[in-house]
């Protein structure tokens, strides 16, 4: 954390909206979506925080090549497992954990496999390894695997998910569906009934299908791809049912989606976009929060001004002194300009701003000064 | 080993929000200004780049925008059935795997298949003979790639195929891909970052992934956006001078005269913090450290792609 003052000046574009917990009021889980960059992970370590100091029990889920909640919870460790952040003075509990994508697909592939020998050929089929282990795709489906799973047993009060990091905010809505159609059991037929004659001695359409793969991809590709599904098989049933309860629990009133976003145009492009696509498909769409937006400054530049800096200052330091207020100004003009603009966009929806901070937000300490402009 | 701006393939990665795109559009304009012809492609059906140049979007198209320079936005969906022609040799065999719907489910979400096609076509890109005798070759491809984890994804997936597809035409081809962009000589993968903490944390962690999972080094690492360095340690104290004292205690200045002098300060500490960010990924890291200015304008224009190129020009 740097030195600066602690608290800086509200935006002027905050002015009487509602905080983060008016946005949250009863829900269960929080999806915090966004694209990259926009502080979505200290975001949700801030909700689940600032709950928490609310009396909840609160847990906070996230994806994390880069360790980034550890980053911003001022951990070192987390697993696959829930981990209880310590919190001083809070009457309720914070617990975090860091998805590992690959565990969770394991897990399930046991829970799923009807017996030993097809849980071992899941696991060693090497399709079924990248696929486990593919950053795209696979850490979204796990992501609200998970999250399901903690629902389900229900011992938390509220579920905080920060969506994986990707470079579009979709990917954590599609990338199951994608996952599921390809694990569905078309596919599934199509490759035992290639396997059981043998290759080339399918049907003759299917038959041209094959052998047209084949040629495209390789025999080896089609022969991995066919253990895969024959191994699969049994399990099929299982995970689609799964996803279906998944995608459920999306949609379900207990439900919030907050869109993260920040004052920069490529930013607001993409949250426009990702609105857009959340009232498309009728998801609860709780509310917006914009982080970093540049505090606005009373004083704008002029020739009285010049002439009082660099009475006070000297010729050299007091023109640095008016060059840079202009600078800033011009700069948090633009971020009141985009807040507004934002807000038109996005159909006038709950919106809670939070200022740039001094300094990084990496610990407890710093999530609570967020939450000062958050709740 | 070859300077960044010398290479075939430029690979731009970093964290999100960093300002791939504009650098990566700025390394392109400097590797065109320096004579050399070069597109710049954006993957995952973005199209920013020929917006910065004030041109109409073009998607799977090479345009040009400005002298020497093209740009092209790549959608795997595309790539993937320019591949397929290509591999099959015919339109009819290509257009019946098309519409397999086994086929689209299989492909969809095969993993890795999206990255690798991808890689593919920048590959292509960046070879001195194009595979279609009509396209223009280039003597370099700026790849405007994806985040961190999905960028190291996609520079490791001719290694995954190499190893779910052992021989066939998938397992041939990401073998030449691999090559490539494992050889010094041709690829550059080139980090962006700001500096703060957390994008500081990220590069650090992308170096080390680059090395273990694609066994690349890092050639060089752009930090975005950076502050000016207005004012020296003297300066900054006679400013604390006035920022601290009310004009109740003797300070001078009436309400607005404070405010600049707090909004100044402030803009220095954050230009401090900056510097100080700087250092700890000099520290951290093996690859040249190279700063970029931050530029005042709301949206990145031409004016500000040709301050970035000249930079990167003169630095790199």
């Amino acid at each position: 954390m740097s030195g600066g003052a602690r608290q800086p000046a509200r935006p002027a574009a905050q002015g009487g909206s509602p905080g983060v917990a008016d946005l949250i009021g009863r829900k269960q889980v929080v999806i915090c979506a966004g694209s990259g960059g926009v502080g979505k992970t200290t975001t949700s370590a801030a909700i689940a925080t600032g709950m928490a100091d609310r009396g909840l029990k609160a847990a906070v889920l996230t994806i994390d090549p880069a360790r980034r909640l550890a980053n911003s919870l001022g951990l070192t460790e987390l697993g696959n497992e829930e981990a209880r952040v310590e919190l001083d003075s809070s009457s309720g509990e914070l617990w975090a954990m860091m998805l590992d994508a690959k565990r969770t697909f394991d897990d399930l592939v046991d829970t799923y496999a009807p017996d030993e020998q097809t849980r071992n050929a899941v696991l060693a089929n090497p399709i079924y390894k990248q696929l486990s282990n593919a950053v795209a795709g696979s850490q979204e489906y796990m992501a609200m695997e998970k999250l399901h799973e903690l629902h389900q047993e229900g011992r938390y009060d509220l579920l905080v998910l920060d969506t994986p990091p990707s470079r579009n905010a979709l990917d954590f809505l599609e990338a199951p569906r994608r996952l599921s159609r390809f694990i569905d059991s078309r596919s599934l037929r199509f490759f035992q009934s290639t396997s059981k004659v043998g290759f080339g001695l399918v049907g003759r359409g299917t038959g041209m299908l094959f052998s047209v793969m084949q040629r495209a991809t390789g025999v080896d590709l089609l022969r991995d791809l066919s253990e895969f599904f024959n191994a699969f098989g049994s399990m099929t049933d299982g995970f689609a049912d799964r996803a279906r309860r998944v995608e459920a629990l999306l949609g379900d009133s207990r439900t919030t989606f907050l869109l993260v976003t920040s004052p920069r145009e490529a930013s607001i492009q993409e949250a426009e976009w990702f609105a857009k696509r959340l009232r498309e498909e009728d998801l609860p769409f709780g509310g917006v929060i914009v982080n970093r937006v540049r505090s606005s400054i009373a004083t704008r530049p002029s020739p009285q001004l010049d002439s009082e800096l660099t009475g006070l200052l000297g010729d050299k330091l007091g023109a640095k002194v008016a060059r840079t207020l202009g600078e800033q100004v011009a700069l948090a003009e633009v971020d009141a300009h985009n807040m507004s603009d934002l807000k038109r966009r996005l159909g006038r929806k709950p919106t809670i701003a939070v200022p740039e901070m001094p300094g990084d937000v990496h610990d407890i300490e710093g999530l609570r000064a967020l939450n000062k402009h958050l709740f | 080993m070859a300077g960044v701006l010398d290479r075939r393939l430029v690979f731009v990665t970093g964290k999100g929000g960093v300002g791939k795109t504009t650098v990566a559009a700025a390394l392109g304009l400097a590797s065109a200004n320096r004579g050399r012809r070069t597109v710049i492609a954006e993957v995952a059906e973005q199209e920013r780049v020929t917006g910065i140049f004030g041109k109409p979007a073009a998607g799977y198209h090479e345009t040009e925008v400005a002298e020497r320079l093209s740009a092209f936005s790549l959608n795997p969906e595309d790539a993937k059935q320019e591949w397929l022609r290509d591999q099959l040799r015919s339109d009819r065999l290509a257009g019946m795997l098309n519409q397999s719907r086994i086929f689209s489910y299989l492909t969809a979400a095969a993993p890795g298949l999206d990255e690798l096609v991808t890689l593919g076509k920048v590959w292509e890109m960046a070879q001195m003979e194009r595979r279609k005798k009509s396209d223009r070759p280039y003597d370099t491809c700026v790849v405007d790639a994806p985040a961190t984890g999905h960028g190291v994804a996609m520079l490791r997936s001719p290694r995954t195929y190499a190893e779910i597809a052992r021989v066939g035409p998938v397992a041939k081809h990401a073998g030449y891909f691999d090559q490539f962009i494992r050889d010094g000589r041709s690829t550059a993968v080139v980090a962006v970052a700001l500096a703060e903490e957390m994008p500081v944390n990220e590069t650090v962690d992308l170096q080390e992934r680059l090395d273990r999972e694609v066994g690349v080094k890092l050639a060089a690492v752009l930090v975005n956006a950076v502050l000016p360095e207005r004012y020296s340690n003297e300066e900054a104290e006679q400013l604390e001078g006035v920022d601290s004292r009310s004009p109740a205690t003797g300070g001078k200045g009436g309400p607005a005269t404070r405010e600049a002098v707090a909004t100044a300060l402030a803009a220095h500490r954050r230009a401090r913090e900056q510097r100080s960010q700087v250092a700890r990924l000099r520290r951290s890291l093996d690859a040249p450290v190279l700063t970029l200015p931050f530029l005042l304008s709301p949206e990145v224009g031409l004016d500000g792609l040709e301050t970035l190129a000249a930079e990167l020009e003169r630095k790199l």
